[in-house]
């Protein structure tokens, strides 16, 4: 025990004193967690839109005037025919140009409904669905107001939007579990299999292998410490999120650990799977990324929801075990279901870290042949 | 007589059906210098690695240390160093450092390591170096460092696996110095190289070709034998490295 304590020491060392590992471990976690809270953020704040106005009445009025006070938007000025609405998209001024028709206000009282479109630009798409759905949402607050005051009724006719589990749309919520799940694969596959590969081109590893230290010590000795620092990573950034985005989990949090815990496990055992088949560093750098990042970012649900992919796609997303993590976290985090909606992508995670831990043994079993 | 801390009777290792270590047999006494040679391909390296417990001879008996290789390898592991020609200390740690992981990985006392590690640093006249990172020292010091380390649990015996290569031939003459040193002290020192000088600073050497051991004795006897002056001459007469198959030569890069 104690010989394996030291052993245990010299890898924190050796993390501790790379200034690239450190950055790795603390710095692009924080880093992302800010990057895609502030900068990507889905949000629109101060999104310019313009009106165009042909009734100029009491009702387009209001309605304007609370699209503009809801804080998401700026308005530009006002245009004067339909002419005018090309232009001011192509030049960019605006993201959306909202129209009222001639005789909106006349119509709306006599015939009980009126029409006002809602042009976006569409080479946003992002942003343009977003701006519809946010005015969509602002005229059927009005509509309400009016239909409590007035005894007509509901009067305009519009599409019922309403956001499930993130009703005010914020971007980051979205954001902190793929940031999690790429970060420890990132961590845990990548970061493993380099030490342990390195200690391989080194030479250090056959001197470990001589010593009495037994092979799974090693093994256990190098992946402990990514265990336990990658764990203190997503306490990290849990904690992160909720004092600069106010995330809240809505389940479990012990459950969430729990389940973090098993995702860790099974990508440090991905990334001894790795060191197994690669002679050198690059090799492991190679297949980590190429082989785990690149499909994690783009298949794995992460950016791209699933349901939009070709199937083929889909198919190759369903071997990737961060597709099922991202479930599990977006469940726990976001919907704050229990285990009982997360139980078959928890079995399949635990299949794929049994798998690759026996591929691993087979593997060093053949080498020391 | 002296006693022997290697017995190997008739060793065969196989790899499918190729055969690297074709029915060895020599001994190796206590605290002798045993120079392995061998042209590369010739078996030296798969020999090595069953003695030093981490492979398992195909047939045949293998004693190390008083363990057998086969059932023990576990025990030969605690009774033995090694050093390998890549070089093998941690670069981001510190001599001391290095020296107490590897105590503590043959399981010494933390009081011992640390005495032992300061006569060392003393004898070495690096004390003043000791907190340094490994990777700010020249390769000759290195060398001689993972030396040191190597039997610093005080092993029975230690296997240097081509221990000088690309080092200077001053730092090599030192180097030779420790070996002795070692030796004289009563550790067995079993060497392979590929410096046809070195070998001739061993007690006795044995020298490999295609699998199997066919030269075996101390340097004068051979070079009596085979009629010439030096260690380099014997082993260019009978040491043939591998001869490549028909046509082989044409595809090989050289």
């Amino acid at each position: 025990m104690k010989r394996f304590l030291g052993f245990i020491k010299k890898e924190f060392l050796h993390i501790f004193r790379d200034f690239r590992t450190m950055i790795i471990l603390f710095g692009i976690p924080t880093a992302q967690i800010l990057i895609f809270g502030f900068v990507v953020s889905t949000d629109i704040k101060d999104a310019r839109v313009a009106f165009l106005d042909l009734s100029k009445d009491e009702v387009t009025q209001k309605i304007s005037d609370k699209i503009c006070s809801s804080g998401f938007f700026r308005r530009a000025d006002d245009l004067k025919n339909y002419n005018e609405i090309d232009m001011a998209m192509k030049k960019g001024i605006v993201k959306a140009v909202i129209v009222f028709g001639d005789n909106f206000g006349h119509d709306l009282i006599s015939q009980g409904k009126a029409t006002m479109s809602i042009i976006a630009d569409g080479s946003e798409p992002n942003t343009a669905t977003l701006i519809t759905n946010y005015v969509t949402a602002i005229v059927t607050d009005f509509n309400m107001e009016l239909a409590g005051k007035s005894a007509i009724g509901n009067i305009l006719v519009q599409p019922e939007v309403r956001m499930f589990y993130n009703p005010e749309l914020k971007g980051h919520f979205m954001f902190v579990p793929g940031v999690i799940t790429l970060i420890l694969i990132l961590i845990c596959a990548l970061m493993t299999s380099i030490t342990i590969t390195r200690e391989k081109e080194f030479g250090t590893m056959e001197v470990l292998l001589v010593s009495p230290l037994k092979p799974v010590h090693i093994i256990v000795g190098k992946v402990l410490p990514y265990f336990i620092l990658s764990f203190i990573d997503v306490i990290m950034i849990l904690v992160l999120s909720w004092f600069v985005f106010d995330l809240p989990i809505k389940g479990s949090l012990i459950l969430l650990l729990a389940e973090t815990m098993l995702y860790i496990l099974m990508s440090l055992s991905l990334g001894i799977l790795i060191s197994t088949v690669s002679k050198t560093m690059q090799q492991a750098i190679f297949m980590s990324f190429l082989g785990l990042m690149l499909p994690t970012i783009l298949l794995s649900g992460f950016i791209f929801p699933i349901e939009n992919m070709p199937e083929a796609y889909d198919w190759v997303s369903a071997i990737l075990p961060p597709r099922y993590f991202i479930v599990i976290i977006k469940n726990i985090m976001i919907k704050g279901t229990g285990f009982m909606y997360v139980w078959k992508e928890t079995l399949i995670l635990m299949i794929m870290t049994t798998l690759f831990i026996g591929l691993s043994v087979r593997n060093f079993k053949v080498r020391l042949q | 007589m002296k006693e022997a801390v290697i017995t190997v009777r008739n060793l065969v290792k196989k790899f499918g059906s190729f055969t690297a270590n074709d029915n060895l047999n020599f001994e190796v006494y206590e605290g002798e210098i045993f120079g392995f040679l061998g042209a590369n391909g010739a078996g030296k390296t798969t020999a090595l690695r069953i003695l030093s417990g981490l492979s398992s001879p195909t047939s045949g008996e293998v004693i190390v240390a008083g363990y057998n290789a086969k059932k023990d390898p576990e025990k030969i592991k605690k009774n033995i160093g090694y050093m390998c020609q890549k070089f093998s200390l941690y670069e981001d740690l510190t001599i001391r450092e290095n020296i107490m992981l590897y105590g503590g990985i043959y399981g010494m006392p933390k009081s011992l390591i640390k005495k032992r590690t300061e006569d060392l640093l003393e004898k070495l006249n690096f004390r003043k170096y000791g907190d340094r990172m490994i990777s700010d020292l020249p390769l000759g010091l290195k060398q001689k460092l993972a030396f040191s380390v190597a039997v610093f649990h005080e092993p029975k015996i230690v296997f240097l696996d081509e221990p000088t290569g690309g080092v200077d031939p001053i730092t090599r003459r030192q180097f030779w110095e420790m070996i002795y040193e070692t030796a004289d002290s009563g550790i067995t020192v079993f060497v392979t190289t590929h410096y046809m000088d070195e070998a001739e600073y061993c007690d006795r050497i044995s020298i490999m070709s295609e699998g199997r051991i066919v030269a075996l004795d101390t340097p004068a006897n051979l070079k009596k034998k085979y009629n010439v002056e030096t260690v380099e001459e014997v082993f260019i007469k009978i040491a043939r490295p591998p001869i490549p198959p028909e046509g082989g030569l044409k595809t090989a890069h050289f």
